[in-house]
């Protein structure tokens, strides 16, 4: 009897009804970067702006009396800018490889030859990304407005700022999901994570400066719609302030970021198939 | 009698203007079936259809008593697949990739990986289960992809070219596999592959597709045994219009390159009818012997081809 014989036996145990397939993805997604030190660094790194407001909290709570250390709605809106640099990173190094990688190793028709859908691949892929930008912006900021009500000991900075928990909240959300679905639908067009890695990175920064370039030489705002980064920053510093001047500015922001994450979604609809099929 | 795993009734498959599969209607028992076809015949994507991952443009299939339609996410989970091509999840130990494929499944965490580590020493992965997957051989990856479609328990199983880029010591030990896979673990598999003698090792069964249709269908046996006999022939002078005369007088005749004929004799037909036509023809019958119709025969026949031919594109 051959060596091999000795193993297999049937199953009896439990069996898990379908539709959780997204969550173990998210969570094995989640507990594979977390085993590299040098993805821990840059979470521990991305966490320093977090200690720097902390102590500055603290100063103005307790400390000193100055205006630059007491907590305002800008506080927060300036942490959640500031995030935006580590947002970048770990969107790259996690988010790049997320599909290119699975279709590089013809994962896929493993995926989804088991009892999942496309929904709940892309789902799961979308949630690990999401949660370690969730890690770094709405955490921390939620975290800061805690320490701030430690701080004062009392509750009256949240009530006298009633808009601050869903401005935070919607801006975080809006810098999450504008960077996961779209460095999902980058990954998902490519074989090769470095190459997902660039195109992200091209979109982020070039047109940035394109934005920057252009706005200079003709003296118009609107070239930041070219930009998804700048004009989620038009619409985040719009969450925290209030509505702009331009309120037809505003809503071609919020109209050119749906149809940005509209065109992402038809991206990844059309590329996670189990079979490419090529007509 | 059991019900069939499963039942094909009109399909067909496109992609884009290509039909790949054409009013497909097969039953297909429990058991091993082969799954045979030249390159493009359609194999793969019949299997595809059935795992629910290629909709048929018409037709009905049923897998387990599901309809693939209506209940794919319940016939993956009752259902394991070994792709053709190399697959993998990248960055992962032999063993985290097979328990994660069993938690995908349906597993409790913890389950899927004790499965995990008893499936690998099944498919004899045991002593390199904590190896990267990349690093492995392209034998191993054959096996670490049946691993994957075994870890779940499934009651069907589709194992697509299982031997490909094996060696022969693999090869053996991977059919090995799979026929205990079918006989001892009364697993269902259905085996699509180029190799004949593989089809014919591991399965009774045999559905040949050919350009996206039914060619043969049934029990391996039965299709031998009903076209009546089997002759190895040699013989000397007229060859050209000896071949012509066998086959004018419906005899099939393949392995004219090899020297020596195979020649079908139908059930209602004498042997003698050779020697008549040898004779008719002033050729000398050098070699005559009863030979066993093998699945080659089957093949030949059911693509309507000389065996040459369908050997030259199947083996």
């Amino acid at each position: 009897m051959p060596i091999h014989d000795q193993g297999y036996r049937h199953y009896s145990g439990d069996r898990a009804l379908h539709g959780r397939g997204w969550w173990v993805i998210a969570r094995h997604g989640m507990v594979a970067p977390l085993r590299e030190r040098r993805f821990l660094a840059l979470l521990l790194f991305a966490w320093s702006p977090f200690a720097v407001h902390a102590v500055q909290l603290y100063l103005g709570a307790t400390l000193v009396r100055s205006a630059f250390f007491v907590a305002t709605e800008e506080t927060f809106h300036t942490f959640l800018s500031q995030q935006r640099l580590f947002v970048f990173f770990i969107t790259i190094y996690v988010g790049a490889g997320l599909i290119a990688s699975d279709r590089q190793a013809n994962a896929l028709q493993v995926y989804l030859s088991k009892p999942i859908t496309r929904h709940d691949y892309i789902g799961g892929k979308l949630l690990t990304l999401a949660m370690f930008l969730a890690a770094v912006t709405w955490i921390p900021a939620m975290l800061l407005l805690l320490l701030q009500i430690l701080f004062s000991g009392s509750l009256d900075f949240v009530l006298d700022h009633p808009r601050l928990v869903p401005a935070i909240t919607l801006a975080a959300t809006l810098q999450v999901v504008l960077a996961a679905v779209t460095m999902l639908a980058l990954s998902s067009l490519s074989r090769s994570r470095r190459f997902a890695a660039m195109l992200y990175a091209g979109l982020v920064i070039f047109a940035g400066l394109l934005d920057t370039v252009l706005e200079g030489v003709t003296r118009n705002t609107a070239w930041m719609l070219i930009s998804p980064q700048n004009t989620l920053l038009f619409i985040i510093r719009a969450i925290f302030d209030g509505p702009p001047d331009n309120v037809a500015l505003l809503g071609s922001a919020v109209a050119a970021l749906v149809a940005l994450l509209i065109a992402c979604v038809l991206i990844l609809e059309r590329r996670v198939r189990a079979v490419d099929v090529v007509a | 009698m059991n019900e069939p795993a499963v039942v094909l009734d009109g399909v067909s498959v496109t992609y884009g203007r290509h039909e790949a599969l054409r009013n497909v209607t097969a039953e297909l028992p429990t058991g091993a079936i082969g799954l045979l076809g030249p390159n493009g015949a359609g194999k793969s994507t019949l299997i595809k259809a059935l795992l629910g991952l290629l909709p048929p443009s018409s037709g009905r299939m049923r897998v387990l008593g599901y309809d693939v339609r209506e209940s794919p996410l319940a016939i993956r989970a009752r259902v394991g697949y070994m792709p053709e091509s190399d697959a993998h999840m990248p960055g992962m130990t032999a063993v985290s990739f097979v328990a994660y494929c069993g938690e995908l499944a349906g597993l409790p965490s913890s389950n899927a990986m004790q499965r995990a580590h008893e499936v690998l020493f099944y498919v004899g992965l045991g002593e390199a289960r904590y190896r990267n997957v990349e690093t492995y051989s392209t034998g191993m990856k054959q096996r670490i992809k049946l691993a994957q479609a075994l870890v779940h328990d499934p009651d069907l199983l589709f194992l697509d070219e299982p031997t490909n880029g094996m060696d022969p010591k693999g090869r053996d030990e991977m059919l090995a596999l799979v026929r205990d896979i079918a006989t001892m673990k009364a697993i269902t598999l259905i085996l699509s592959s180029h190799l004949l003698p593989d089809v014919e090792f591991a399965c009774d069964h045999v559905l040949v597709l050919n350009r996206g249709a039914v060619a043969a269908q049934g029990p391996i046996a039965t299709l031998k045994g009903t076209s009546g006999r089997v002759f190895e022939l040699r013989v000397k002078g007229g060859n050209a219009s000896f071949l012509d005369a066998i086959r004018a007088e419906g005899l099939g005749c393949d392995g004219e390159t090899t020297g020596v004929l195979r020649v079908y004799v139908p059930e209602q037909r004498p042997t003698q009818a050779l020697f008549q036509i040898a004779a008719q023809h002033g050729v000398q019958v050098r070699h005559l012997r009863a030979s066993v119709p093998s699945l080659e025969d089957v093949f030949a026949r059911a693509l309507g081809e000389p065996l040459d031919a369908a050997r030259g594109k199947e083996v």
